[in-house]
């Protein structure tokens, strides 16, 4: 009987165990989302870390950009537990704040000593706050980023293309520091034959279904001096997103799509701009500095084939604001875990790490250090980057207002339909619709 | 002789006794149930299923077109906002837009595919050598998921490796990289035509094959001894009796095209700028985009009577031609 008794007593315990197990390792164990490129393989390379110090198993759920928004957001509306850690789009935190899909940190950062002045100014207000400019935090600086611009250096540093672009334009061939100068070189090596293949002046972004066209676009019209609003809170918005100068950067997009752009580029984004560019098709390109460790480091175009450059300035400075925070999402059953990654992550030394492995620290130990600058080929253009930010609108209405952006670039741009003018004036008229809808007009 | 005989004797008693005995044995076994009850028994399931799945959403749907719902907005107060959401849709200008182009694309599909898939299916029913292999070859596109059509004729379509932009070099001797089908205004919504005209030609092919293997070959037989002409017999006897199979394949086409999005959001995304947006786009993008959840109900509404009303309509034509 007891020879009998004891693989019985075996087996329920085994039993017993091997459903218990499970139920201890969701417990320890965090989920993080987000969108998946070259910087999320960073994090899970950075996250092991967390994992050594603390126990708590990391589990990545990335999204491809295109789908990102959707499947991310559907999550949050649907109240699913997929997520405990979001790092979410910039945008999103209007939205997530005031329907309470992320946690408020104000509490805990006061508790755990976490200061939002260690970290940049612009990524604080851009990534954190909501509303806009006010001490209410959503979310921890994780990923500052921003649009700009490689090329050729290879191409650049040709002495006879040098000498045909001083030649043609009376000007030395260099990165361009203008829109002008930017359209001037597009134009000049659009058809040129190089190394034996014909290529294009400039991949840009075009793509309509998310948000691609409108983070391109913006970068050419934030220089030439577009705003939201005449005054900031208000949504007085005629003269401001349709002033003369929006309009002539809105043009100036239209003729670097028009003139210069690869055949088929009609609907690119982040992969078909580093495509065109990885395949030697295109001069210059425009993308968001997530890419640009993984750029630097391309077998056939990086080295010292590939050079940067920060958004060219027109009227003004400025460039489009990539990036995002770390929130912890509300819905989480893992609260504790999830706030001892954002206590874990915060760490000096921990954003150090992350810059090294590919990802953007913004914390100030990490920008102020002296040797930031030289650290990568566009550390010091990701500075400048950096503080002259311009992001969309974070209204918890976003997603309508970039689709109404989305629709009137796409039309006036790719599809050759009206006037910049029109198309900037029809955007103010769309969003009005939409911030009367709100009650805020 | 016997053999067949005793065969023949057990087939014909063998629908009384199955008639009689299996439905009591089976009311037996499920203890005691009236025939009626079992009936119910097997249906509920189905029919709780479609309720669930088909029924209720519908009813929540037009419940929600009636208020100011976003699905983005779980706090929000929902409110009802009366006939706002359909007076709204109907008065937008893009919506009108979206449906034109819906129209536009389902008339030329619908077109193709019909002259396509008759012709075809009146050739393969010639019955040549080989034509069991080529029906085969031809049925091959519409076995294939949309998407992977759809991704595969973004490459076809590309400018400067794509190779129908090569054979229509070849036949023309236009540049291929000097025309984007999907990226062209004017040429963009005729790609999607081509593409879908490509996918699902074989399937009506398939449905007016039906039809005129349907025809008894006796008809022709009596045609042949009047003498009647081969142009004749086809517009005389094929047409007409082929026509009620032809009809329901424009049915089956028409529905599925007026809803259409998984080819054109893969080739186009809707683009460039709104030129190819049919009516499924711009209704995922109200509702999943821009979370008027409302509104975007409302417009579902609108397209389900629309298509529900078109269908109807043509069925009852269709019964018209049957009878006749």
């Amino acid at each position: 009987m007891k020879t009998m008794c004891r693989p019985l007593l075996g087996a329920t315990m085994a039993l017993g165990l091997s459903t218990a197990l499970p139920t201890l390792a969701q417990a320890d164990e965090l989920t993080l989302c987000w969108a998946a490129w070259d910087p999320a393989n960073a994090l899970v390379e950075l996250s092991k870390d967390f994992t050594a110090q603390s126990g708590t198993q990391m589990k990545f759920e990335f999204v491809p950009w295109p789908n990102f928004a959707d499947r991310i957001l559907n999550e949050l509306n649907s109240g699913g537990k997929l997520c405990d850690l979001l790092i979410g789009d910039s945008q999103w935190i209007g939205g997530s704040a005031e329907n309470g899909y992320y946690v408020k940190l104000n509490d805990f950062f006061d508790k755990e000593g976490i200061k939002m002045s260690d970290f940049a100014e612009a990524a604080v207000n851009a990534y954190s706050t909501w509303p806009k400019g006010t001490p209410n935090y959503w979310a921890l600086p994780a990923m500052g980023d921003a649009n700009a611009w490689f090329y050729r250096k290879d191409w650049f540093s040709k002495p006879e293309i040098q000498a045909e672009f001083k030649a043609a334009t009376g000007r030395d061939l260099a990165p361009p520091t203008t829109w002008d100068e930017l359209l001037e070189t597009a134009k000049f090596f659009n058809g040129k034959e190089i190394d034996g293949k014909k290529v294009y002046g400039a991949a840009i972004f075009t793509e309509r279904a998310s948000e691609g066209i409108t983070m391109g676009a913006t970068q050419a019209l934030y220089p030439y001096g577009f705003k939201y609003e005449n005054t900031t809170g208000k949504y007085d918005m005629d003269g401001a997103v349709n002033s003369e100068g929006a309009v002539k950067g809105l043009e100036a997009y239209k003729e670097l799509y028009k003139c210069c752009t690869p055949p088929g580029y009609t609907d690119a984004y982040m992969g078909e701009t580093l495509d065109a560019f990885k395949s030697g098709q295109a001069a210059m390109a425009m993308n968001w500095f997530a890419f640009f460790p993984g750029l630097a480091k391309d077998e056939n175009v990086g080295g010292d084939r590939i050079g940067f450059f920060v958004n060219p300035k027109e009227a003004t400075a400025a460039s489009t604001l990539g990036g995002q925070g770390i929130s912890v999402v509300a819905n989480t059953d893992n609260m504790d875990g999830a706030l001892a990654y954002i206590k874990w992550f915060a760490q000096p030394d921990v954003q150090k790490k992350w810059w090294q492995l590919g990802g953007y620290a913004v914390h100030n130990d990490v920008l102020n250090d002296p040797s930031f600058k030289d650290s990568q080929p566009f550390a010091a253009d990701f500075l400048v980057a950096m503080n002259q930010v311009q992001d969309f609108w974070q209204e918890p209405s976003y997603a309508i207002l970039l689709q109404a952006a989305q629709k009137r670039f796409h039309d006036y741009v790719v599809a050759d339909q009206g006037t910049a003018k029109e198309a900037l004036d029809g955007l103010v008229k769309d969003w009005t619709e939409i911030f009367e809808d709100e009650g805020k007009l | 002789m016997s053999v067949i005989n005793s065969d023949t004797t057990i087939l014909e008693k063998e629908p009384e006794r199955a008639a009689t005995s299996r439905p009591a044995s089976l009311a037996r076994r499920i203890g005691g149930l009236s025939d009626r009850a079992i009936a119910w028994l097997f249906i509920t399931p189905t029919i709780a299923l479609l309720l669930a799945i088909n029924i209720f959403p519908l009813i929540w749907a037009v419940r929600l077109s009636f208020t100011n719902y976003r699905a983005n907005r779980p706090n929000a107060v929902v409110e009802s906002v009366g006939l706002q959401n359909y007076q709204r849709v109907l008065t937008d200008s893009d919506i009108w837009i979206a449906m034109q182009t819906t129209a536009h694309f389902v008339f030329w599909t619908i077109v193709l595919q019909t002259l396509i898939g008759f012709s075809l299916a009146y050739l393969i029913d010639r019955k040549f050598r080989g034509h069991a292999f080529w029906t085969t070859v031809i049925l091959i596109p519409m076995m294939l998921s949309p998407a992977v059509v759809g991704n595969f004729w973004r490459f076809l379509y590309q400018p400067q490796i794509g190779l129908f932009n090569y054979i229509v070099s070849y036949v023309t001797g236009v540049p291929p990289s000097s025309f984007e089908m999907l990226g062209s205004v004017s040429l963009a919504p005729w790609s999607i035509i081509i593409v879908d005209t490509w996918m699902w030609t074989p399937y009506v092919m398939l449905i007016c094959l039906a039809g005129l293997r349907s025809i008894p070959d006796y008809i022709y037989e009596a045609a042949e001894v009047d003498r009647a002409s081969a142009w004749r017999q086809f517009w005389s006897i094929t047409i007409p009796m082929a026509l009620p199979f032809i009809m329901l394949a424009v049915l089956f086409r028409g529905i599925e095209n007026f809803k259409m999005f998984d080819m054109v959001m893969l080739l186009t995304g809707g683009g460039p700028g709104s030129t190819t947006e049919v009516a499924s786009i711009t209704l995922k993008r109200e509702a999943f985009e821009s979370w008027r959840t409302g509104r975007a109900s409302a417009f579902a509404i609108i397209l389900f009577v629309a298509v529900f009303g078109l269908a109807n309509i043509y069925v009852k034509a269709l019964n018209r031609v049957k009878q006749r």
